[in-house]
């Protein structure tokens, strides 16, 4: 039998929520902030550095050729490798873009460093908002759609300040947060459930297990569709620099190469695809112990298999001649878009057998 | 798989050009049908085309969910058709309705999966001899490859070119690597070294893997059967064709795989939401005791049977998926006989269990009698005297009924639906239009209808639940399957194969010069990471300092720049 209501907190838990999406709104603009700073910094730096090369090319020109030269002729091999054909320039093209490695400069950017705090902030709020919901309703939550929008942008959140620990990720800053803005808003305004009892279909151990990894693949999806968007922005602005147009996306400078990107963005999709895969087997299990059937066509299901062959689409092109780059990047945007079709449209306008949105 | 493209790419012109220059220099060969044949293979089994036909697939899945389903629910689609006169049809000609099972639908999936085939076959055979053969000959030039560094040994140390070489076979070997150690006694012995060969064993895995979720799919297709009953608490159900409502047979389906166990339902409770206020009255358990028995003779089990957590006899697998009331009534003809006595399931129609009621008296003499209204468990009137059940419990339970005599047209013995009344070959006795009125009965009551045509008496009531029964023999090897094409997946995406190769040399004044480089194979962020690891075990191996020539330590050479595809 179910735990019983505690509806003190559940408002509590609202109002956590509400504090959360206040400071995340602080943190927006320190990251925006960075942005516009960074992006005006570093075009100081390049000005400098563009005249100091120029005076060195002057000098060992025929060393700057010929060692062009060599970069093309590589082992066979290496045309294996997917790479974006705009990364090459980068270096000699003159398009400035963040390090690659994307590990942290020794500069410091202090706006950056008020938002990453502000945001840590945010999200120990957050959090509190999600484990009274939790206690309150006696259960996981992620029972209706207002709680799997606040879950899921919390980790989407935690998600992304535990890669920064690893690698200085703040230019997404801007987004991640602006989305887990988006997300708690629309939680509280359109999807506004109070705490209640899940129904007897949702009373499983496989709504732990089979939501909990959904939420955490569209979490990492989350943040490799924001890259992969960057990196149609960033290879563009490469293309443009590289044929000798002007820089109008300075504050892309802050952005590692689209190249960079296409790689990292690919790594974590690999991770998001194994997890959505798991969604899609313990979805199954779990059909099969509800409904005795293990696939039916349900409406959710076709969208989650639709968005597991969008990715394993992805993945083949990554490996395909010619799908590499922007096309793959596409194909990312295209899956991420399927999943927050399958999160907003299939359960609210679609009849199924997953019609738990709770509205 | 993309691998075998290139491969066939780079090995085309080397190999294939100057054949196929001669042969258009002789005469243009005409395509026969098997040219046509072999070329639609390989463009079936190309890496493009697969990807083509995955995003096509994507596509296709997708008006599945947009369209009613007749697997899903048949009723709906027939509604629909009829609601849009105008494209209905149209959609169903296209087999819209029908997607998953839809000519262009299969058509899509089994090419797919033939391209699937034609891939793995070829890729598996060409692993395998992979596998059985050493790794390939050293490079010319190991400087080109996209990690490459050197040490050299103090000619102190006294490490000739050939103990090396064989030490950092050793060193490879126990870091997995298989190892071929070249002309070890020549003035520049080499070595290739290769690992990571279960990067392509799951690759292969997973794609075989999905085949076999394929097959199980089509072998519960064929082999498996499900059915529906509603059982009141009362009632037994017994594993036979006569048991089911409804029977839906897969295609090999044959009446003697059913065993004859059977299932009692006792009792079935179900406690409702009191707590939260915009829940209230909502179901939040279901609970069904029942007595079970695996045969006729067999000794039997009580169980309980809940909605998540079904019951398996006989090698099915009851479920729990619906429940409602079923009052109970006895119904006495004009000639004072009962013609019908027990519960009637009542369909849901509206909220709080508010619903429909049928009755049909096919025994009732001099007339048939038919009943058609409405129960409620706990009735309310509004003051524009609407009815609506105010709580899904038994707090005021009402039927409220119009009743009619004539012939029923079950005489005959076509097919009726049991929840439908059809009154246009009867004739109406209680209606609210009427001088009789309707029949509003309270349990314990009972109503002397007009024209003495009988009565009704509404004795009590009893629940009842629909149980959904499962037999699909394919699915226990779809899950091996798919755990198969999980840990496949896993391990082609992350073990890494590569290719090591190190090659010794004497230099004049006696030092001994190592170079190595490393190649990856796919995707590999971690190769460099690899060739800093090799560099340190070599180091240490050979008992140099770390931080020694400074020239040698960056793998940086103007041959082999740190390019940008080098993340991290």
């Amino acid at each position: 039998m179910p735990y019983g209501i505690n509806e003190t907190m559940g408002q509590y838990s609202e109002l956590f929520m509400l504090l959360a999406a206040g400071t995340y709104t602080v943190a927006f603009i320190a990251f925006a902030w960075d942005l516009a700073k960074s992006s005006k910094a570093l075009r100081a730096v390049d000005l400098k550095a563009a005249q100091a090369e120029e005076a060195a090319r002057v000098s060992v020109g025929a060393a700057a050729g010929s060692r062009g030269e060599s970069d093309l002729a590589g082992p066979a091999d290496r045309a294996e490798r997917p790479s974006s054909s705009a990364g090459r320039g980068a270096g000699a093209g003159g398009a400035v873009t963040a390090d690659a490695d994307m590990r942290y400069a020794a500069e410091r950017r202090a706006p950056a460093r008020v938002a990453v705090a502000l945001t840590i902030l945010g999200a120990l709020i957050h959090g509190a908002g999600v484990v009274t919901r939790a206690l309150g309703a006696g259960r996981v939550p992620w029972g209706n759609m207002y709680e799997f929008l606040t879950t899921g942008a919390f980790v989407a959140v935690a998600v992304f300040l535990l890669v920064l620990v690893r690698r200085d990720l703040r230019f997404l800053g801007t987004f991640v947060v602006g989305l887990a803005i988006i997300m708690l808003v629309a939680a509280s305004v359109a999807y506004w459930t109070p705490v209640g009892h899940l129904v007897p279909a949702l009373q499983s151990y496989w709504l732990i297990i089979h939501v909990s990894i959904a939420v955490l693949s569209s979490a990492l999806f989350t943040l490799t569709f924001a890259m992969s968007a960057l990196q149609l922005v960033q290879s563009h602005r490469e293309k443009t620099v590289a044929a000798g147009g002007t820089d109008k996306l300075g504050f892309m400078r802050l952005v590692p190469s689209a190249l960079s990107l296409e790689n990292l963005s690919y790594r974590i999709n690999t991770i998001a695809f194994i997890g959505w895969t798991f969604t899609l087997m313990f979805g199954a299990i779990w059909a099969e112990k509800a409904w005795g059937r293990f696939w039916g066509w349900d409406t959710k299901e076709v969208w989650t298999f639709v968005i597991w062959v969008v990715y394993a689409g992805y993945l083949h092109a990554r490996a395909t001649r010619g799908w590499t780059g922007t096309r793959a990047a596409w194909l990312s945007i295209v899956g991420y878009l399927c999943v927050i079709f399958n999160f907003t449209i299939v359960n609210q306008f679609f009849n199924g057998l997953h019609s738990y949105s709770g509205l | 798989m993309s691998e075998r493209v290139n491969v066939k790419k780079k090995s085309a012109p080397d190999a294939g050009t100057k054949v196929l220059e001669a042969k258009v220099d002789a005469a243009l060969p005409a395509l026969g049908p098997k040219e046509m044949l072999r070329w639609a293979w390989t463009q079936l089994t190309s890496m493009r085309t697969a990807l083509f036909l995955l995003l096509l697939l994507a596509v296709a899945a997708v008006p599945g969910s947009l369209f009613p389903q007749r697997p899903a629910n048949p009723a709906v689609v027939t509604q629909y058709i009829k609601d849009n006169p105008d494209y209905g049809r149209l959609l169903d000609s296209l087999q819209l309705y029908d997607v998953y099972s839809s000519a262009w639908f299969s058509a899509i999936y089994l090419l797919l999966f033939i391209s699937l085939i034609g891939c793995v076959v070829p890729r598996a055979i060409a692993h395998y001899k992979a596998m059985h053969s050493q790794p390939p000959r050293t490079p010319q030039r190991l400087s080109r490859l996209p990690e490459y560094g050197t040490l050299v040994i103090p000619a102190r140390a006294g490490i000739p070119a050939s103990d090396a070489i064989h030490g950092a076979a050793r060193l490879l070997k126990k870091r997995g690597y298989r190892v071929e150690v070249r002309d070890d006694g020549g003035a520049r012995p080499s070595l290739g070294a290769e690992r990571g060969f279960l990067k392509e064993v799951g690759n292969l895995v997973f794609h075989t893997s999905l085949i076999g979720v394929l097959v199980s799919v089509a072998v519960g297709g064929l082999f498996g059967y499900s059915g529906q009953r509603i059982l009141v608490e009362g009632d037994t159900f017994v594993n036979t064709l006569v048991g089911y409502d409804q029977f839906n047979p897969g295609t090999n389906f044959q009446s003697s795989h059913l065993q004859p166990y059977s299932v009692q339902l006792d009792k079935f409770d179900i406690t409702f939401d009191r707590e939260s206020e915009g829940k209230f009255g909502q179901p939040i358990d279901f609970s069904a005791a029942v007595t079970t028995k695996e045969n006729p003779d067999a000794p039997a089990r009580q169980e309980t049977l809940k909605v998540n957590d079904p019951i398996t006899l006989g090698g099915t697998s009851i479920y729990l998926t619906g429940n409602g009331y079923a009052p109970v009534v006895t119904i006495r003809d004009g000639a004072g006989n009962v013609a019908m006595q027990g519960p009637v399931v009542a369909k849901l129609q509206g909220d709080n269990y508010y619903s429909s009621v049928v009755i049909k008296v096919p025994d009732a003499k001099p007339d048939q009698l038919g009943f058609a209204g409405f129960f409620l468990p706990t009735a309310f009137v509004t003051d524009e005297g609407v009815s609506f059940s105010g709580d899904p419990e038994l707090f005021n339970p009402q039927l409220t009924l119009n009743s009619y005599y004539g012939d029923l047209g079950l005489d005959e013995g076509s097919p009726q639906n049991v929840f439908e009344l059809d009154v246009q070959d009867l004739t109406p006795l209680n209606a609210r239009n009427l001088e009789a009125g309707g029949i509003t009965l309270a349990p314990g009551s009972s109503y002397t209808l007009p024209d003495g045509k009988g009565t009704i008496s509404f004795d009590g009531v009893k629940r009842y639940i629909g149980v959904d029964i499962h037999h699909n023999p394919g699915q226990l090897y779809a899950l091996i399957f798919a755990l198969l094409a999980v840990a496949g997946l896993i391990l082609s995406l992350y073990v890494n194969r590569r290719r090591v190769w190190v090659r010794t040399g004497t230099h004049e004044d006696g030092r001994t010069m190592v170079e190595y480089g490393l190649l990856a194979r796919g995707e590999d962020h971690r190769l460099a990471g690899e060739a800093a690891a090799l560099r340190k075990l070599l180091a240490s191996e050979w008992q140099l300092s770390q931080d020694e020539p400074a020239d040698a330590s960056s793998p940086t050479t103007p041959a082999g720049p740190s390019g940008p595809e080098k993340d991290q």
